[in-house]
């Protein structure tokens, strides 16, 4: 069955034309042909999963657009005209520029009874994240790989994560294609061939939500999973970056986020720029594609250097602790 | 060099939400003076010499304008004399949120180099950043927020300052209580208004410009209140105010017509002028409406004026057009005149139009312009402003509140890309209310299985007529063919004439989905191109249709005439007919002529035009007008659709051959149905103008020396044939076409409903429909009268109310009128396409109304009339003289009077993609500053040769 997905021709979605994957290790997001008559534009309505070492596309799922426009006239708060995104003196609406990440703090080791666990914050997305494993296989056996351990995600958000009480805290469609994507970027980044037979469950939780939740979902997990001492090839570092004005805004908070902005979230493996996780469902012009994984790219590397300085931090004090 | 302090900054929006949100302080945000060495910025935008000369600050200085001065003395600060100005945050944020244009206009002012506009922004700024105290407002708050920047500017400027220059930083306020303020916390402080009146140089512009105090507020309230229900009903009972339906004028925004049905017949007008008094009524609403005194009373103004203001802000230059108008109206004889007090009834509808997408690229609320320029524009909120410009959309009405100049309404659905003919043609069948859906699955069901045919039992009611020669004649390409005629002799030397109308009445019974609908649909629509059936296709252009060599069923009226036409005898009969031809006029006239030709057809063809020829002198002598209108026909390119040419509708014999012989079927069925049922007969009248309608005609006529006789049908129609001018061969069909512009429209009623029966166009007793049950629904309602009449069917209950009845006809009128509007609208759109690939064209015209500021020209070679203005926006206004006894209109030295010959050029002007219009100018006469030179036109380009 997983064969079958690997050979997935990629073809435009519209004209079928098939579309040949370089032999390269970053991929390109090519859903639609490029030289489509039907579309100048295209929806990007694919999700792709490099696996870093082979350099092939892992695994496409499709999804299909919701709604090709939505009407969102009554969305709009009140009397409010439309906010500016980006000033003409280049800030944003909350003060930074156009490449400003925003505040990270973090923690590793808050919970003693998980096997490792961390918080993060990005300005006010607040999210934390718990690793338990690697252990035997619970549940349902058929589900154990001979040669890799499985990674079992579990994303949820607290029902006051919102500014308006949230009914269904975790379950929902949204939660679980959250769920989903998680897995698929830490198959991609943690060593699971040495823990054949077993499993790692990762559970993700944001207690408040301030846009980005994914890219602060990775971002907690890497620390947790660094925390529970699961080798990995790399931290996972993902940023979302959106496009306004002809620039790449990176790490959009909710305001920019529901502002109209065609986003993407971009999981990478800093060292190697390797892509474990691409997704954007916004429409989004051909050309400007590539400026905007750029910048992704840098705000990842960005936010990896805070990552690595949390866990450097993190050892000092434990082994301050532990009398080293 | 980022210090990231998080605050957090709560707003209130939608009263409930709690919204927080991140507020990065900066210490990189660079003050933007050239004289500061503190800040590490790459170029400085203010000026080290910043001296304005002015009376009143004699060193250099920067100016910070709050506000309200940014909105009110905008046109000051687009002077080049002021220069070295910092805008803040906070005020540009401002006056984004407050106006528009303001805004537009001030962000060109910033992008302009040599203007040293800086905007500071203050909001981000370490040193700043206020918070909103508890209890102050947020009007409050962001005037310390000006303040508390201007004084850091102050001391920042000094601090850095090393040579003593003295430069300072003013405040321009015209707020007392932030003056005060400021000048507490010694702050340089001025009024807008002294300082710039002590601005050595100045311009008048400016000393008129500071003066205008005008507020830019949303929550001003700029209409009054509408009255309660109650209170508009006692007004209506007491007289104090009258009901009536709101009709907007169509050339002036300023100015509507409510139309009052009295008692009985009399019907009054009252106009109603001025934003205020029209206070948020919509075309075709019902309102209540109170008449102003007498001396408040005006006459409605010739001026053509549109709404053309770029957004809300446009008060004052509505203030100037509006007195504009009650200038000019003063002169002239007043009308009634009055003011909306409140609505009974509106009746808002979905309307086709464009967006105008706001100046400001983030904002969700925009305007939108209905193609119907009755309607106001109307404000709607949307994100997608930017995949919606350039299509046509269709947006309903919501409200319109009594503070906002534009009512708000809604997206409803896309049409398509403007200036495609699907998306056109869409558009103007929904703006004519012309139902237009494919027939329901209920409808269909009625129709009859194929394959169909006449049964005996059909035959037994029937007369069987299937040996007589019946042709029909038609224009070409017509497929609803709904009469065929014969005529033979008969052995007494008479001649026997029948007229053959399709039987639609057998298929559509009464009550039924398929009734329902046509009644609804009330006539079938056609547009250039296009047909939108009243009843499904398989009835319209098969079954029913009297097509040639095949067996239909048909509703016979059998006259037996002498050789002078007089008839003899009538007869009316349920039938079933074959035709032997369907012919086309030109055909139809061919054999006519064609003296070689001896065949049955021909001979009843040459019976017909005989006698057709002695109706037509009858009806004429008995005082039936020949009107004109200039009808055009397009030749339509088979494959892409477009118009290729287009030419003017010639009338042959033959076609008066079938009008006289349908007039006549239609009066001979309206006396039966009239004489069957005095109270529910399905009639169309057409009542004789009121004498003031003639005016134009006659002042028209007397121009050029020619006497018109309006008293009776019968005198205006030997005075139009009389009317002949010398060496002006075209003078009478024009004067034809002035006077059919002064007729009534012809209206169906219910017999019981009425007492004037008079066709005045017709100079007929009595008359109706009968003749094209295929594409009206009236006809069906008279073959169902007629029917009952000679007991070939049964009646029905509805049949015989006259209320059911009479709305029936209220119906047919109005999808009739509307339908013709349809027509005209197709006919006009396809003329644009036709020019558009034709370009520029010379041609000469006659001049058929004269206007205070135009004058309308009609192009007889096109059927095509079109206006040209003497007064453009852009250019000065050419000194206009308008005379309203001849009507003539005196441009510079040119005196035009109705009728003149000049030449024009014609093209198409796209610059407004919803209104694409034929844009005339003026050739000949020539006059020097309004009459353009004639473009060369080149031979039309030979179509290039097809590659191979």
């Amino acid at each position: 069955m997983r064969k079958k997905t690997y050979q997935l021709p990629l073809c435009c979605c519209r004209c079928n034309v098939g579309i040949p994957i370089a032999d390269c290790i970053q991929i390109r997001l090519v859903i639609y042909n490029p030289k489509c008559i039907y579309y100048k534009y295209f929806w990007a309505v694919c999700l792709a999963i490099v696996l870093p070492e082979k350099g092939r596309m892992g695994n496409v799922v499709r999804r299909r657009t919701r709604g090709a426009l939505r009407c969102s006239s009554f969305e709009v708060c009140g009397n409010m005209a439309g906010l500016e995104l980006l000033s003409d003196q280049g800030y944003r609406l909350d003060g930074r520029k156009a490449t400003e990440l925003r505040k990270v703090q973090a923690r590793m080791g808050v919970f003693a009874q998980a096997d490792g666990s961390a918080y993060l914050e990005q300005g006010n997305t607040k999210a934390l994240a718990v690793v338990y494993g690697p252990h035997e296989m619970r549940g349902s056996r058929s589900r154990t790989r001979h040669d890799r351990a499985v990674i079992n995600c579990q994303y949820s958000m607290a029902t006051f994560s919102t500014a308006e009480r949230k009914r269904r805290p975790h379950g929902d469609r949204k939660s679980t294609e959250m769920s989903l994507h998680l897995k698929q970027t830490f198959e991609a980044a943690v060593m699971t061939q040495l823990y054949p037979r077993s499993q790692i469950d990762i559970y993700v939780k944001i207690l408040q939500s301030d846009g980005g939740n994914y890219s602060v979902c990775v971002n907690a997990a890497t620390l947790a999973v660094i925390d529970a001492g699961i080798p990995m090839r790399d931290y996972v570092c993902a940023c979302t970056v959106g496009f306004v004005d002809e620039t790449p805004l990176a790490d959009l908070c909710y305001a920019e986020e529901s502002g109209g902005v065609s986003s993407l979230a971009l999981a990478l493996l800093p060292r190697g720029g390797q892509i474990a996780l691409l997704q954007m469902d916004a429409r989004l012009h051909q050309d400007h594609l590539e400026a905007l994984i750029e910048a992704a790219m840098t705000a990842c590397k960005g936010v990896s250097k805070v990552l690595d300085e949390v866990v450097r931090q993190h050892l000092e004090e434990v082994s301050v602790l532990s009398g080293e | 060099m980022l210090k990231s302090k998080t605050f957090v900054k709560k707003t209130r929006s939608g009263g409930v939400m709690k919204i927080v949100r991140e507020h990065y302080l900066r210490d990189d945000i660079w003050c933007g003076s050239e004289v500061c060495a503190e800040c590490k910025q790459e170029s400085a935008v203010l000026q080290r010499d910043a001296c304005i000369e002015s009376n009143l600050c004699t060193y250099p200085h920067y100016l910070i304008p709050d506000t309200n001065v940014v909105l009110h003395q905008i046109d000051v600060l687009e002077d080049p004399v002021i220069r070295n100005v910092i805008i803040l945050q906070t005020v540009l944020q401002e006056v984004r949120h407050r106006s528009a244009p303001v805004y537009k206009r001030l962000k060109d002012i910033i992008h302009e180099k040599e203007k040293h506009f800086y905007t500071f922004t203050n909001e981000h700024h370490r040193d700043t950043f206020i918070e909103r105290e508890p209890g102050e407002s947020a009007n409050d708050r962001n005037d310390r927020a000006i303040r508390v920047a201007t004084k850091w500017y102050s001391q920042h400027l000094k601090t850095s300052e090393s040579d003593a220059e003295g430069l300072k930083v003013v405040l321009l306020t015209n707020d007392q209580g932030n003056t005060q303020k400021a000048e507490e916390s010694s702050l340089l402080v001025y009024k807008c208004m002294w300082s710039m009146f002590s601005i050595r140089g100045s311009t008048d512009p400016f000393k008129k410009l500071c003066v205008s105090t005008n507020e830019i507020t949303s929550s001003k309230v700029l209409f009054p209140e509408h009255l309660p229900l109650s209170r508009i009903q006692a007004g209506i009972k007491s007289g104090s105010f009258l009901q009536g339906s709101f009709r907007a004028s169509r050339d002036n925004y300023l100015e509507a017509t409510v139309f009052v049905q009295g008692e009985g017949e009399d019907s009054t007008e009252v106009l109603i002028q001025g934003l205020q008094n029209l206070n948020r009524a919509v075309h075709q609403d019902v309102v209540a409406v109170q008449l102003l005194p007498r001396n408040q009373w005006v006459a409605p103004s010739a001026v053509v004026l549109q709404d053309e203001g770029t957004a809300k802000d446009d008060d004052a230059e509505e203030e100037e057009e509006e007195k504009a108008l009650r200038i000019s109206a003063a002169e002239a004889a007043s009308k009634p005149t009055g003011k909306i007090v409140g609505i009974i009834k509106r009746s808002w509808r979905p309307y086709c139009g464009m967006l105008n997408a706001s100046q400001i690229k983030e904002s969700t609320r925009h305007l939108f312009t209905p193609a119907d320029r009755r309607i106001p524009r109307i404000r709607i909120e949307t994100r997608q402003s930017s995949t919606l410009a350039g299509q046509r959309i269709m947006v309903a009405i919501d409200g319109w509140p009594k503070h906002s100049r534009y009512p708000n309404g809604h997206f409803v659905r896309s049409l398509g890309s403007a200036g495609e003919k699907d998306t056109e043609q869409e558009v103007l069948l929904l703006e004519h209310d012309v139902p237009h859906q494919d027939f329901s699955q209920a409808v269909l069901s009625f129709l009859p299985k194929m394959p169909w045919a006449i049964t005996p039992e059909d035959m037994v009611k029937r007369e069987d007529l299937r040996h007589l020669t019946v042709c029909s004649v038609d224009p070409p390409g017509c497929t609803d063919i709904d009469d065929a005629l014969h005529c033979r002799e008969l052995d007494n030397g008479n001649l026997e004439v029948g007229v053959h109308i399709a039987d639609v009445s057998h298929f559509i019974r009464p009550g039924n989905a398929m009734d329902k609908e046509a009644a609804n649909r009330g006539t079938t629509v056609y547009l250039c191109g296009k047909r939108i059936d009243m009843v499904p296709e398989l009835l319209s252009s098969n079954l029913c249709s009297l097509r040639s060599n095949v067996e239909r069923m048909a509703f016979s009226c059998i006259w037996e005439m002498n050789d002078k036409a007089e008839i003899l005898k009538t007869r009316f009969t349920k039938s079933v007919i074959n035709s032997k031809a369907s012919l086309t006029y030109a055909e139809a006239q061919m054999r006519i002529d064609d003296t070689t030709m001896n065949d049955d057809i021909t001979q009843s063809l040459r019976g017909l035009n005989k006698l057709a020829k002695i109706l037509k002198r009858q009806r004429i002598e008995k005082g039936a007008l020949t009107l004109s209108s200039l009808e055009v026909r397009f030749h339509i390119d088979s494959e892409t659709h477009d118009p290729i040419d287009l030419q003017t509708k010639e009338l042959m014999e033959t076609n008066s051959m079938v009008e006289e012989f349908m007039l006549l079927a239609n009066i001979s069925v309206a006396q039966k149905i009239y004489d069957e049922f005095p109270d529910c007969a399905m009639l169309r009248k057409h009542p004789a103008p009121p004498p003031s309608n003639y005016d134009i005609l006659l002042k028209a006529a007397k121009s050029k020396n020619v006497e018109i006789h309006t008293d009776s049908a019968k005198a205006l129609a030997d005075s139009l044939d009389g009317a002949k001018v010398d060496g002006f061969p075209y003078f009478n069909t024009l004067l034809r076409i002035l006077a059919t512009r002064c007729m009534m429209q012809a209206v169906y009623f219910c017999s019981g409903m009425d007492s004037d029966f008079h066709h005045y166009g017709l100079a007929s007793p009595i008359y109706t429909h009968f003749t094209s049950p295929i594409r009206r629904y009236a006809d069906i309602i008279v073959h169902r009268l007629l029917a009952v009449a000679i007991a070939a069917d049964s009646t029905y209950p509805d049949l015989m109310d006259k209320h059911k009845q009479s709305a029936l006809a209220n119906n047919l009128n109005y999808r009739h009128k509307m339908s013709q509007y349809a027509q005209r609208a197709s006919v006009a759109f396809h003329t644009q396409l036709f020019f558009k690939s034709r370009g520029i064209l010379n041609e000469a015209g006659y001049v058929l109304f004269v206007r205070k500021n135009a004058i309308i020209v009609l192009i007889p070679k096109f059927g095509l009339e079109g206006t040209v203005f003497f007064d453009t926006k852009d250019k000065a206004a050419p000194n206009l003289v308008f005379d309203e006894e001849g009507p003539t209109l005196k441009v510079e030295q040119h005196n035009f009077c109705i009728f003149d010959k000049v030449k024009v050029t014609i093209s198409l002007d796209a610059s407004n993609i919803q209104h694409q219009k034929i844009r005339m100018a003026l050739i000949d006469p020539v006059i020097p500053g309004v009459s353009v030179p004639a473009p060369d036109v080149e031979p039309q380009a030979k179509k290039p040769k097809l590659d191979r």
